[in-house]
């Protein structure tokens, strides 16, 4: 019988459980603080700084805010599927945290911990699979709240994401061609010791953040919420806490995308320019040290989105569908007839 | 009763009540999201039988994709109960007919098997990706390139039109 599992395994995977997604939480939360700090700084202000030290209580201020406002229900909206969308939003941001490596074993108690939920060997099948599923959050509430302007966002979102899923996924099957293996856990070991992969695939990887950014839904490609034309866009009728849970998907959304670039990409929890191997009796020390290295990572990621933001504006619908299916579709063929040309003429 | 069973039994009970509430809903865009419930059972299923890759293409391909575009063709006409035409009694009389020796002919199908394997675990893999990649690369060669050019004509079809402003 596979599915009998002892039951201090069961405690274990549910204690990573709750600190993985506390974890995600509390980095989204900063991470808002993070975005009006930095766009402060890159448009010469100041940014948010009266909540506390440098204004460090300010996302504490801003949930409190969302959990007092009135929490509106339209009148005409079907209200199961209104209330569906932003819990769906929230349920696919967190569920991709689950396949990410975040770091080597621990050992604890006797036993050897892997520093990730589950291992399986259709890792980046199940981030892709649940990337697909995260548009339907926002379809839902859109749909659901019967406007004309939420509507249009939803149906943005819905061609926007399917078109750019093409070329991510042929991106990947490039970088499935190099590494030979499905599974995160893997990838990642196989980049220890420097062998980074954004070395082998630089313009994959091009390929891959652009569409990240597209389905992130983050500027220059959020049209579904473009405030010039559509009010709020998919969120126009959200209000109090369902309209906080529609933005702080957004920020995991870009948290988990930061992790699963940097563990396909940048060697995940590997340390640059250290000899893991030869540090072995380091023990626990050296996982916490990885885990700190991976997390450095995600954050130059996050903050990467955050400049494009401030400093890119945003496309027009046309161009986005041409920017996805003329340039980046072809570019990614093109990728992965070079990654296999290159695999057959130098061998793995 | 072991695990396996009990969730076999769970995912049966969902896929078969998400399929009939699928029927049963007034609203169209209800009837999708009560499909999309059920290609999560019939996922679950292929995970029983330790056919994760099965499982989590089920997903990406029906879930994924196809499934949003329903949705967005539903959402875009705004199809609903009262907008839909009402369909006269010659027609629905057709319809019954025809769906009820549709179901006689799959009644008489499932009689006829003799030997019956409710759940078959974990034994096979069958469905793991290794395997799966090496019956399509040697078996089902040829298939398998068709509808690759199929598909590959199909996404370059997409681009041409788009082309053509």
């Amino acid at each position: 019988m596979f599915l009998s599992i002892e039951l201090a395994t069961i405690i274990e995977k549910l204690i990573l459980i709750v600190i993985v997604v506390m974890g995600s939480l509390v980095v989204a939360m900063y991470t808002t603080f993070a975005e009006r700090k930095v766009a402060g700084w890159l448009q010469d202000r100041p940014g948010p700084n009266r909540a506390g030290p440098f204004g460090m209580f300010q996302p504490l201020a801003d949930g409190l805010k969302l959990f007092f406002k009135e929490e509106i229900i339209p009148n005409f909206s079907s209200k199961a599927l209104f209330v569906m969308g932003p819990a769906l939003a929230m349920m696919t941001a967190i569920m991709t945290s689950a396949v990410i490596p975040w770091g080597d074993k621990v050992h604890l108690f006797d036993r050897d911990i892997s520093l990730q939920i589950a291992d399986i060997n259709i890792g980046i099948l199940y981030v892709f699979g649940v990337v697909s599923l995260g548009v339907y959050g926002i379809m839902i509430g859109a749909w659901a709240s019967n406007n004309k302007y939420s509507l249009m966002g939803g149906l943005r979102a819905a061609s926007q994401i399917i078109s750019y899923e093409l070329a991510m996924g042929i991106s990947i099957i490039a970088l499935l061609m190099f590494t030979g293996t499905l599974s995160l856990k893997e990838m990642v070991l196989q980049q220890q010791a420097g062998h980074w992969n954004i070395i082998y695939q630089p313009l994959g990887f091009l390929i891959f953040i652009i569409c990240a950014f597209a389905e992130c839904n983050r500027t220059p490609f959020d049209l579904a919420e473009a405030e010039s034309e559509l009010i709020g866009g998919y969120h126009t009728e959200y209000s109090s806490m369902k309209l906080g849970f529609y933005l702080f998907a957004e920020y995991i959304n870009m948290f988990i995308s930061s992790a699963v670039m940097a563990s396909l990409y940048f060697g995940g929890y590997d340390v640059p320019f250290f000899n893991e191997a030869a540090h072995a009796d380091m023990g626990n020390w050296l996982a916490l040290i990885g885990l700190g290295a991976f997390l450095i990572k995600i954050v130059i990621f996050i903050f990467i989105f955050m400049w494009v933001r401030w400093t890119v504006p945003r496309f027009r619908y046309d161009q986005l569908m041409h920017l996805g299916w003329r340039i980046l579709i072809p570019l990614a063929l093109f990728n992965m007839l070079a990654t296999g040309a290159a695999i057959l003429y130098f061998g793995k | 009763m072991g695990i396996t069973t009990i969730s076999f039994i769970l995912l049966s009970l969902m896929a078969v009540g998400s399929g009939i509430m699928m029927i049963l809903s007034k609203n169209p865009v209800n009837s999708i999201l009560w499909l999309i419930v059920l290609f999560f059972a019939i996922s679950g299923h292929y995970i029983l039988l330790n056919a994760q890759f099965l499982a989590i293409v089920n997903i990406i391909v029906y879930a994924g994709a196809i499934m949003v575009l329903f949705l967005f063709v539903v959402m875009l006409m705004n199809l609903n109960a009262e907008s839909e035409p009402a369909k006269n009694h010659r027609l629905q009389l057709i319809a019954i007919i025809s769906g009820g020796s549709l179901l006689l002919i799959l009644l008489s199908a499932i009689m006829t098997v003799k030997e019956a394997h409710p759940v078959m675990v974990a034994a096979g893999n069958a469905g793991l990706i290794k395997t799966l990649g090496k019956v399509l690369f040697t078996d089902y060669v040829l298939p398998f390139e068709i509808s690759s050019v199929l598909f590959l004509s199909a996404m370059v079809g997409a681009v041409v039109i788009g082309k053509k402003d």
